[in-house]
């Protein structure tokens, strides 16, 4: 895999945490998801977010993404309020249905990554040779520069999801969030995957948000872990997570919140 | 020279032709990858009331297909992304809507049935040169706006969420390309007729996504198919006396079936 330049400089102030979330809370047909998440990601971290299922986990990143509205709370993403934030080309995202497309819809691997610099390149403005140029240098920081020329549906699971990830990078973002990247790869991929990622964090600084089911990998993986159950249960290294039971907690944690609630 | 072109009524129904062969199967290849392909049939019904009701007070009938399809491109996308229906419901909702209006509109006419005959079936040897200005002029905001707004459309077409979070305004460009419907089904309604004109937005497009390997020649693909089939059917309703309508959408279902015996695909 070759090195290239993801890195990009930002302009808000040093001290700002990448995303900021003040007792956010979400509910759907009457039930709340999200029950009053309080969470600062600061610059360089890679948190993972886990929890079970329905602990709200995608819902945290959808609202964090300005792609549902929260029922109360406030969200900041580079120090800018989400409502009036358009800096999106700081951001890149993997969502979890990102590999659930239609397998037969024409797009050569090349197209979709280049589709990630939309954002940047500005509305009514075709792609310049920049916007190539970075599409292709995502294509080799993911391993998949030969690839440019096929059809995506062509390609293993593991293989699209590395697409999808250079679509995300393709916008040299300084946060990127990934929704369950891991389903339906198998092992060999998922290690790649997983050096991928040491990889920006460590070589580019990107800040990264891994949101998974994985318990055991993730805790392996991130320098930060937030245990999401509805509520926010625990946040802090993985170690600590370790040592206060946290983890053991979380998948008992769920009969715990409903009996806490009248 | 061959005959053909000796008539300027048939020059005309080929640049016609052309041009509708150009922006029907390009926006049809949004549709079909969305899954909208009803949507352009829809537009099409909805049209047709708007001739009636032109023809009742006396205006252009392009003009009052325009106005109407308008608003009902407006009024199905706002229902569609209202989510309190399923997509398929709204669409249905409208197309039946529009026949309905248009039957009442044209019973209260009572005389001019040979007119919307001709928008009905399409009348293409009947363009005059206004007309044929008409399209043109329609035809090129089409081809202009898809041009301008490609790599977006591409995106929302692909991936409506990830474009969303690149900042794309996702819900203006869905309703955008709404309006270009109506407006590519108000100029092929001329050509092929109220009933065909979803066959030509649609068709060569499903042709072109069983042989394309990524987007831009998806779109080539399918202007080639339809282009293909409106010259055919075009000579082929001249020589053979046929309605051209008619006569070119068979000839893009005969290319559609060609492409699926060529291509064997998982």
């Amino acid at each position: 895999m070759k090195t290239s330049a993801i890195l990009s400089t930002g302009s808000a102030a040093k001290s700002d945490p990448v995303v900021d979330l003040e007792q956010v809370s979400f509910a759907f047909g009457g039930e709340r998801v999200l029950d009053e998440v309080s969470l600062r990601i600061g610059r360089g971290d890679f948190l993972g977010v886990i929890g079970p299922n329905g602990s709200g986990k995608t819902t945290l990143l959808r609202v964090l993404l300005g792609l549902l509205k929260p029922t109360s709370g406030r969200i900041k993403l580079f120090g800018t309020d989400v409502r009036l934030f358009r800096e999106w080309a700081r951001i890149g995202y993997v969502p979890q249905k990102a590999t659930a497309f239609d397998a037969r819809f024409p797009a050569s691997v090349l197209e979709v990554v280049i589709s990630g610099r939309s954002g940047v390149a500005g509305i009514g403005h075709r792609f310049s040779g920049r916007d190539r140029t970075a599409a292709e240098e995502a294509l080799e920081t993911v391993g998949m520069f030969e690839f440019r020329a096929r059809p995506i549906g062509r390609l293993s699971a593991g293989q699209q999801q590395r697409v999808f990830i250079a679509r995300a990078l393709a916008s040299r973002p300084q946060l990127l969030l990934l929704d369950e990247p891991t389903v339906g790869v198998d092992v060999d991929a998922q290690e790649q995957f997983y050096s991928l990622l040491r990889h920006l964090n460590r070589e580019f600084g990107t800040t990264l948000v891994l949101v998974s089911h994985d318990v055991s990998v993730v805790a392996e993986e991130v320098t930060q872990l937030a245990c999401l159950n509805r509520r926010l249960v625990f946040h802090g290294s993985p170690e600590d997570a370790m040592r206060s039971g946290a983890l053991a907690q979380l998948y008992r944690a769920e009969s715990l919140v409903v009996a806490h609630h009248h | 020279m061959p005959e053909i072109f000796q008539y300027g009524f048939m020059l005309r129904a080929l640049a016609a032709g052309l041009m509708i062969g150009t922006i029907a199967p390009t926006i049809g290849v949004f549709l079909v990858l969305r899954r909208l392909s009803l949507i352009a049939d829809t537009l099409a019904h909805v049209a047709l009331a708007g001739v009636a009701l032109a023809l009742l007070t006396g205006i252009h009938p392009a003009v009052g297909a325009l106005g109407v399809a308008l608003i009902g491109a407006v009024g199905v996308e706002r229902l569609r992304v209202s989510g309190r229906l399923y997509g398929e419901a709204a669409l249905a909702i409208f197309l039946s809507g529009g026949l309905a209006l248009a039957v009442v509109l044209i019973g209260l006419g009572g005389g001019f049935t040979v007119d919307v005959f001709s928008y009905l079936f399409g009348s293409i040897t009947v363009v005059q040169p206004r007309d044929l200005w008409v399209i043109l002029l329609l035809g090129m905001v089409v081809l202009g706006t898809v041009v301008l707004l490609y790599k977006e459309l591409f995106a929302i077409t692909f991936d409506e969420e990830a474009a969303r979070v690149q900042g794309v305004p996702v819900d203006n460009l869905n309703l955008l390309v709404t309006v270009l419907v109506a407006t590519t089904v108000v100029v092929a309604m001329r050509v092929v007729g109220v009933l065909l004109t979803s066959a030509l937005i649609v068709i060569p497009a499903a042709t072109a996504l069983r042989l394309a390997r990524n987007f831009r020649s998806a779109l080539l693909i399918a202007v080639l198919a339809a282009l293909a089939a409106v010259v055919v059917g075009i000579v082929l309703s001249f020589y053979l006396n046929i309605a051209a309508g008619g006569a070119i959408v068979a000839s893009a279902i005969v290319l559609f079936a060609g492409s699926a015996l060529a291509v064997r695909r998982p």
